[in-house]
Parts: structure tokens; sequence; C-alpha cells
């Protein structure tokens, strides 16, 4: 299996997701650029974070018509793996890829440092590698994390269990001291209907080595393994 | 500018009801200066777009770009004030 770190001008993630899957993970994996329209045959997509063309306009608003993006968009759209961190969330959501949008931080300040996060779904293809509730310690760095949607919206990606990641407090605990940014809920991630696309705002790369300060971000890249692995034992079929 | 050549003029706003962190600071900084008058502040975006005189459908395209980039339609509206 092969996973794909795509490079926009101005991502800043794409060498740290790369080094994850490659030397932390043991995955084969390839750069794609975002003037690329090949996807080379990646068995998953990763929309890393940073400042996609400089994040004029609104974050992400640019390159989601960039080229690669249509590639993803089609990826996506037929059931294929892709998971938008920070500034790749924004993207996905400003493509209509996932629902929503991330606004400035309530606090209009950058925010770099270690939250935690709790998996509300333990069984998605992001997830699977944890356990039902657990905590994670992973770090964001963003200015504009804010989730929001309006409530009717709220209330439809809850009822269908579309919440992936909650702000929490180290007891697991969804309170307003834990929330970083002011997102609606306490939202840090989200996945689509379908359950192939996933967004959250925190780095799971920057968590996958002891002397990064936690290994938890790891387990993100262990489930997207063991979902492809799973797909592929149906497709073998 | 040349002489033919065509302008619109887009604003973007965020719809009713969506936190606008950068107005609340704005209306907080004015309370500070003493301006306790304006009670609140919702900030947005401004767009010049010059057009080729020959150009055909402008206003079509004009909300099609609006509709595709200037405006996320998930939390923004826009209105053209004038295609001239």
């Amino acid at each position: 299996m092969k996973f794909g770190v795509v490079t926009f001008p101005g991502s800043n993630c794409d060498y740290d997701a790369y080094a994850a899957v490659k030397h932390v993970l043991g995955e084969d994996v390839e750069f794609l650029w975002h003037k690329s329209s090949d996807l080379l045959g990646v068995d998953v997509v990763i929309l890393p974070g940073g400042f996609s063309y400089g994040d004029y306009l609104r974050a992400g608003a640019i390159a989601r018509f960039s080229p690669i993006m249509q590639e993803v968009i089609r990826f996506a759209d037929s059931g294929g793996l892709v998971s938008g961190i920070c500034n790749g969330f924004q993207v996905l959501t400003e493509a209509g890829l996932l629902p929503g949008a991330l606004i400035r931080n309530a606090h209009l300040r950058f925010s770099g440092k270690f939250v935690y996060l709790r998996v509300e779904d333990a069984g998605t293809a992001f997830t699977r590698a944890c356990r039902e509730n657990e905590v994670l310690k992973i770090p964001i760095a963003h200015g504009e994390g804010n989730y929001y949607h309006f409530d009717d919206d709220i209330r439809k990606l809850e009822d269908s269990g579309q919440v992936v990641f909650r702000y929490v407090d180290l007891d697991g605990q969804a309170t307003p001291q834990a929330n970083p940014n002011g997102s609606r809920n306490n939202i840090a991630g989200i996945r689509n209907a379908q359950g192939n696309v996933l967004g959250m705002m925190p780095h799971p790369e920057r968590a996958v080595e002891e002397i990064l300060g936690s290994v938890d971000g790891l387990k993100v890249f262990e489930s997207l393994r063991s979902a492809c692995r799973a797909a592929q034992v149906v497709g073998a079929r | 500018m040349t002489q033919n050549n065509k302008k619109a003029v887009v604003y973007v706003r965020l719809k009713d009801g969506v936190l606008d962190p950068q107005g609340v600071t704005i209306q907080k900084a004015l309370a500070q200066m003493g301006y306790n008058d304006f009670l609140s502040v919702r900030s947005g975006r401004f767009f010049e777009l010059e057009i080729a005189a020959g150009a055909e459908a402008i206003d079509r395209k004009v909300e099609e770009v609006c509709a595709k980039l200037l405006a996320n339609p998930v939390i923004e509206r826009f209105e053209i004030e004038r295609v001239s």
C-alpha cells in the first residue's frame, strides 16, 4: 500500500507527514505536487498543514481549485481515503468534501500547543487503532481552526456520528476551557457521511515519536493502514 | 484601466448568526476608546474586478466567481453592487 502527501505552495507540514508515514509507520509514501493531475496510484491521500497559496482570501480557498485537488475530489467521490490535517481540513471544507467552515479562532490569536482529543468513534477508518473514548495528546497550530456550522447542521453531524474528535481536558471532559479556538461543540475533527474523508485541526504527524512529546498521533496513521489493508482484502475477494 | 474596460464591485459578508471574532474585537476596541454607541461591528470584504471590454456574459461570470471563489457560500453571502 502507498500513501500520498499533497504539496501546495505554502504547505509546511508535508515533510512531517511524509516522515511519519515513511520512517515511523514504515509504509511507502509519495509527494503529490499541486500542479499534477496524477495521484500515482496511492491508497490514501493526506492533505497536510501549512498555508496553501498563502491562505489568501480564506484558508484553503485557492488550493481547492488546484489541479491535484480535482483528482483528490474524484478519488474521494469514488470512496478513496482522504485525510486533511489543519490546512488540509480547511481545504476539504472549501472543496465541499466536508460540511461547515473553519473561521478565525474566537480569541483571534494563533494557537500552538498540545491539546487533548477524545476519540468519539473508534470504528472509523481514521481511528480504528484507538479505543472508544480514548484521550489522545496531539498538538494544534492554527489561527483559523474554529469549526463553525449552523445549529441544524451541527445537530445533523452529531446525530449521524460524524464528529470523530473533540477537544477535551485530561479527564476526557469537553469543557469550554478545553476548547482552544471556540469550535462549536468542541469539535476538533469530523468525517463525511460516507466515512472515507476526515478533517482534523490537530497535527497527528507531529506526535509520532517520544522525542516529539507524544506518540498518540501515530494511531491515526496506523488506523489508515489498517483500513486500507481491510479494503484490499475485501477488494481481492 | 483602459477606457472601455468594465468594473464589477462586490461585497462579501458573513451570514447572520455566524460568529465574527474580528468584528467582536473591533467593537470592544471602540468601546475601550470611549465610543460606547457602537453596539456591534460586522466585518466583511470588498472586491473590485476589472473586466475586459469585449467580455461576454459578464453578469453571469461575476455571479459565478462570487459563488465559486470570492465567497464561501457555507457561511458568507455576497452582493454584486454594480457592473459598469
